[in-house]
């Protein structure tokens, strides 16, 4: 019996979801571990650093890294899974654009310390502690990994070979990838994973928007109580779909919320969130700019609005800060 | 993006793409560009720059051995990608993509760089200028890697004109134009055309008439079968391009059928009022009419029409309405509302005129403080034999004046008022100063700061006046006041002067004091502007193309200024310019077509999720959504190449000839890599 091609799974800067999501293949998991090897998978199985640094170069087939990179060690371990792996997949929005943990730049890493140790109500902490790179403890020299001052895509430390968009990629689309990779028909290096076209193309609700919105406000969602028959935008609910890939087949805007962007931009697009300001702002109906102004303060958090995700891979990246 | 995704139009004439060979040209414009520029080190600098064949300096790229070096280096080194350092691309971009073409390269693979006026011109420390000159060159030619050879298209021209404002300007444009046999629509928004020349009496020098020369050609324009002539009407819509101008004129209501009044004026005589109450505008309020008028005896067309604010049925609703029985076409409709008139013309000229400058505005002179202190277009009324009083110059005291002080530059040539020359006021003055002296034998006074009679028998006839016994103050006058300090000066206007010919403070009382006011652009030529999408000058005056070789072309294709509206312009000055719009405008017709430049924009089909977030935005509505296909669609023959889609699109499926992200993004970061940054992270930002 010829050996099993060999998969790996690991998480970076992540919330779990994307590790979640490889459970709700549910039965399809099944077919998955018949067909390969999962040869790494540190948060279902116990696998150490050492384990990975023994296999050989480039004997994994595909590793599906997950998360941003936010420190040392996910530097380290991205770059040994380089090593180790023929492909490597980044796996959901954060190692895909840098995702929700990449909004972190918009601030430096000194005024994160000083809030998440110092200012943060629910902190006590009268001698001022901080994280250490090493400390001296009962004789042991205690290491932790290094924060960075920057968050970035798993293909801002290394090559990247495609990508499976989403927060998290929906189980289709993996199992969709896992056939690919089985298959050997491999698309050309850099392919994101997903349909091409901006997610109004999968809408239910794309027949109900007019051609022209005229904004007046927007709401957010809490905020009106919405159609859920009809197009969100048209509710004057910032809906991301016009400017995201589509892939998902609409399911926030299913659950009658608007879509936030997590598959990213078009391969045509370099910057998601501009993207998306230009096309609103194109269509606000006062054309003075006292009148615009007005309607944009309706969006109290533009960055996290149009960049939810992708911060990192976005023009802007980052804020630059006097400490930095 | 994939080769694929972008639109090929080459005809297969021209050499294809293949791996960039660039010839870079540097123009020493003479001294223009070297004098603040190294242009030797800008040469330099570019054969240094990957995929740069040659490179060159010159001392005119734009003459004929300029641009015979580039095409003899296309043909002997094989050039497939030409930048020129030289002038605004408005000068001499098409010189050079003329040149590449005729060397067999398809024109847009020829890209410029103004380090002229963005450099040479703004800058003057040579170091950094050539330094920014270098960022410029270096932006271009990482552009010109992802030039595709594109092709012109060609449009037709609607050969109907419209012609916005009648005044002498618009008359003879549109007169010019209708005896070629073109249709032209003139719109004007008083109930009458004429302007402000049918205001005058006479006109300088010759001092003919200004109605005899003017109201004939008015009369040919409303008879004329080429000319569809809308007064009382605004243009209130336009859309579209060169050749291709949709517009809508509001007509608004006289109240009266035009086709059906014949100027007959019975509703006049008829009308509840029997005098007249109201300010007449025409005779600027120097006298009355009534609620239902018409503006003068020769205004054209003869219709008459109401003025809703005062006539009692309006406000009221129980006037006999005398006037409608007196009329027995029934031209009368009260319950008249605007007309929408769509039409569809080629081009356009504007020639909407000026205002006078308001003398409230300048209160040392007391107008509208003291009723004998005139304007000089009150004073045209007051001498005109159509106007208030017939011709008699009388104050508003009712005396025939004894002595009359002309000031000058009110308005004008003021530092609190407007900078500029008004240009006809020293002229107008002396005719106003010679026909006050004719109908009155009143001592005249001119106060001027220098007497401006550039022109033809502009200056005979000032020299004419001297010897009319005129007097001439040199001197810019401080005030004007009813205080008098002796007794000569009581119950008259004293005017505080400073004589600067003789050094002394002067006092000169006078009956009646004429404000020569300047020339200003109308209030709403702002309003225009957008409307018309052409560009306005920092005072407000529409913009020419070129001050000097296109004075009456402006920044759209096909949109043409004449008259006042550009600036400060006497009669024949204007006269001229609606002669040379009207040139241009015939020159389009007479071509048949235009050739639209290629940067239009298109979508690609399969990449389009069919969000229509551009279809509202299009200024030329170009795009338009197929309801079958769920995709939409741009028009190119419509499409002006503005961006705004390519801007909007949210998915990125709209690319813009030679405007695509990979051109934009290279040239970007051509210039940021001078600056030391890169587009890309670098290492140490996340350290």
């Amino acid at each position: 019996m010829p050996e099993k091609p060999k998969i790996g799974f690991y998480w970076c800067a992540s919330c779990g979801g994307c590790e979640e999501s490889v459970v709700d293949l549910a039965e399809d998991i099944v077919m998955v571990a018949d067909a390969v090897d999962i040869v790494f998978w540190p948060v279902a199985m116990d696998f150490k650093r050492a384990d990975v640094e023994a296999m050989e170069d480039g004997s994994i087939l595909a590793t599906m890294v997950n998360g941003a990179i936010r420190t040392s060690e996910q530097e380290e371990m991205a770059e040994l899974i380089r090593r180790k792996s023929k492909i490597v997949i980044a796996y959901g929005s954060c190692a895909h654009m840098g995702g929700i943990p990449s909004l972190a730049n918009e601030f430096s890493r000194t005024q994160i310390m000083e809030f998440m140790y110092q200012e943060s109500p629910s902190v006590v902490n009268p001698d001022k502690t901080r994280p250490m790179t090493s400390v001296k403890h009962n004789s042991f020299n205690v290491t932790l990994p290094e924060i960075r001052n920057l968050v970035r895509t798993l293909d801002q430390v290394i090559e990247v070979d495609y990508y499976l968009p989403g927060c998290p990629p929906t189980p289709k689309l993996l199992k969709d990838a896992v056939l690919t990779l089985l298959s050997g028909k491999l698309p050309p290096k850099g392919t994101v994973l997903s349909p091409d076209e901006a997610l109004c193309d999968q809408c239910a609700r794309k027949d109900t928007k007019p051609s022209d919105l005229s904004f007046k406000h927007f709401y957010r969602p809490h905020a009106v109580l919405l159609d859920s028959t009809k197009c969100l935008l048209s509710q004057g609910v910032v809906c991301m779909g016009p400017a995201t890939r589509a892939g998902c087949e609409a399911l926030c805007i299913s659950a009658n919320m608007p879509c936030s962007g997590c598959f990213g931009p078009t391969s045509r697009v370099r910057d998601q969130g501009a993207k998306m300001l230009s096309s609103l702002c194109s269509n606000i109906d006062p054309k003075d700019e006292d009148g615009i102004d007005a309607v944009l303060e309706d969006i109290p958090d533009p960055v996290g609005t149009f960049y939810r995700y992708g911060l990192a891979s976005s023009l802007l990246r980052k804020k630059i800060t006097e400490d930095m | 993006m994939s080769e694929n995704n972008i639109k090929m139009n080459g005809n297969g004439t021209h050499k294809s793409a293949g791996t960039p060979k660039i010839g870079f040209y540097v123009c020493h414009c003479g001294h223009n560009i070297a004098s603040q520029v190294d242009v030797e080190d800008v040469q330099k600098f570019a054969a240094g720059l990957p995929g740069v064949t040659i490179s060159r300096d010159y001392k005119y790229m734009c003459s004929d051995p300029g641009q015979e070096l580039i095409q003899k280096d296309i043909k002997e080194l094989g050039l497939n990608r030409i930048v020129v350092a030289s002038c605004s691309p408005l000068l001499h971009e098409h010189t050079f993509r003329k040149a590449a073409e005729k060397a067999g390269l398809n024109p847009y693979f020829f890209h410029m760089v103004n380090i002229r006026e963005n450099v040479s011109w703004v800058h003057d420390n040579r170091e950094s200028a050539t330094k920014k000159a270098k960022d410029l060159t270096r932006a271009a030619i990482q552009r010109v890697f992802f030039h595709k050879p594109l092709e012109k298209k060609s449009v037709p021209i609607n050969p109907d004109v419209l012609i916005v404002g009648g005044g002498i300007a618009g008359i003879t444009a549109a007169l010019t134009i209708a005896n070629a046999g073109k249709h032209v629509y003139l719109v004007e928004r008083e109930p009458t055309i004429g302007g402000h020349m049918a205001m005058f009496d006479k006109t300088f020098p010759t001092l003919d008439c200004a109605a005899c020369i003017l109201t004939p050609k008015m009369s040919s324009v409303k008879a004329h079968p080429n000319i569809t002539l809308w007064t009382y009407s605004e243009v209130e819509k336009v859309e579209g391009f060169v050749g291709n101008y949709k517009v809508q004129v509001k007509r608004k209501p006289r109240y009266v059928i035009e086709e059906l009044c014949v100027g007959c004026m019975e509703c006049i005589d008829a009308c509840i009022y029997k005098e007249a109450k109201y300010p007449d505008e025409f005779n600027q309020k120097l006298s009355k009419r009534k609620p239902i008028y018409i503006p003068f005896p020769q205004a054209t067309p003869q219709v008459v029409l109401f003025d809703p604010e005062t006539c009692i049925d309006f406000k009221s609703h129980r006037c006999k309405k005398t006037c409608i029985e007196s009329c027995d076409r029934k031209a009368i409709d009260l319950k008249q509302v605007p007309e929408y008139k769509d039409i569809n013309v080629g081009t356009v000229i504007l020639s909407t005129g000026f205002k006078t400058y308001n003398a409230e505005l300048s209160p040392q002179y007391g107008y509208g403080k003291y009723p004998n202190v005139y304007t000089s277009l009150e004073i045209e009324r007051l001498v005109n034999a159509s106007g208030p009083t017939s011709g008699e110059i009388v104050t508003r005291d009712g005396i025939k004046p004894k002595s009359v002080g002309i000031i000058h530059c009110v308005g004008s040539r003021d530092q609190k008022a407007h900078k500029w020359c008004s240009k006809v006021c020293c002229m107008y003055s002396l005719k106003l100063a010679h026909l006050i002296k004719e109908h009155t034998d009143a001592e005249v006074y001119n106060f001027y700061i220098d007497m401006r009679t550039p022109g033809k028998g502009y200056e005979e006839f000032y020299d004419k006046l001297m010897t009319e016994g005129v007097h001439f103050v040199r001197g810019r006058v401080a005030e004007v006041s009813d205080w008098a300090l002796v007794p000569e000066e009581e119950n008259k206007l004293t005017i505080r002067v400073e004589d600067t010919m003789v050094g002394m403070v002067r006092r000169i009382p006078v009956d009646m004091v004429v404000l020569a006011v300047g020339l200003e652009p109308r209030e709403d030529a702002g309003d225009m502007r957008r409307l018309f999408n052409i560009s306005c000058s920092n005072e407000g005056w529409f913009l020419e193309r070129h001050p000097k070789l296109a004075p009456v072309n402006t920044f759209t294709d096909g949109i043409f200024i004449a008259g006042a509206c550009q600036g400060p312009k006497d009669i024949p000055d204007s006269v001229a310019q609606a002669g040379a719009a009207a040139a241009e405008v015939l020159s389009l017709i007479s071509a048949g077509s235009i050739e639209l430049e290629p940067n239009t924009a298109f979508i690609t089909e399969d990449n389009c999720s069919g969000c229509k977030s551009c279809i509202p935005i299009c200024p030329y509505t170009a795009i338009s959504y197929n309801e079958g296909t769920k995709k939409a669609y741009i028009n190119e023959a419509l499409c002006k190449g503005c961006g705004t889609c390519v801007a909007a699109c949210p998915s990125g499926s709209i690319t813009q000839n030679l405007f695509d992200d990979e051109e934009i993004f290279s040239e970007i970061d051509g210039l940021l890599k001078f600056a030391g940054i890169e587009l890309e992270e670098t290492e140490a930002e996340h350290a």
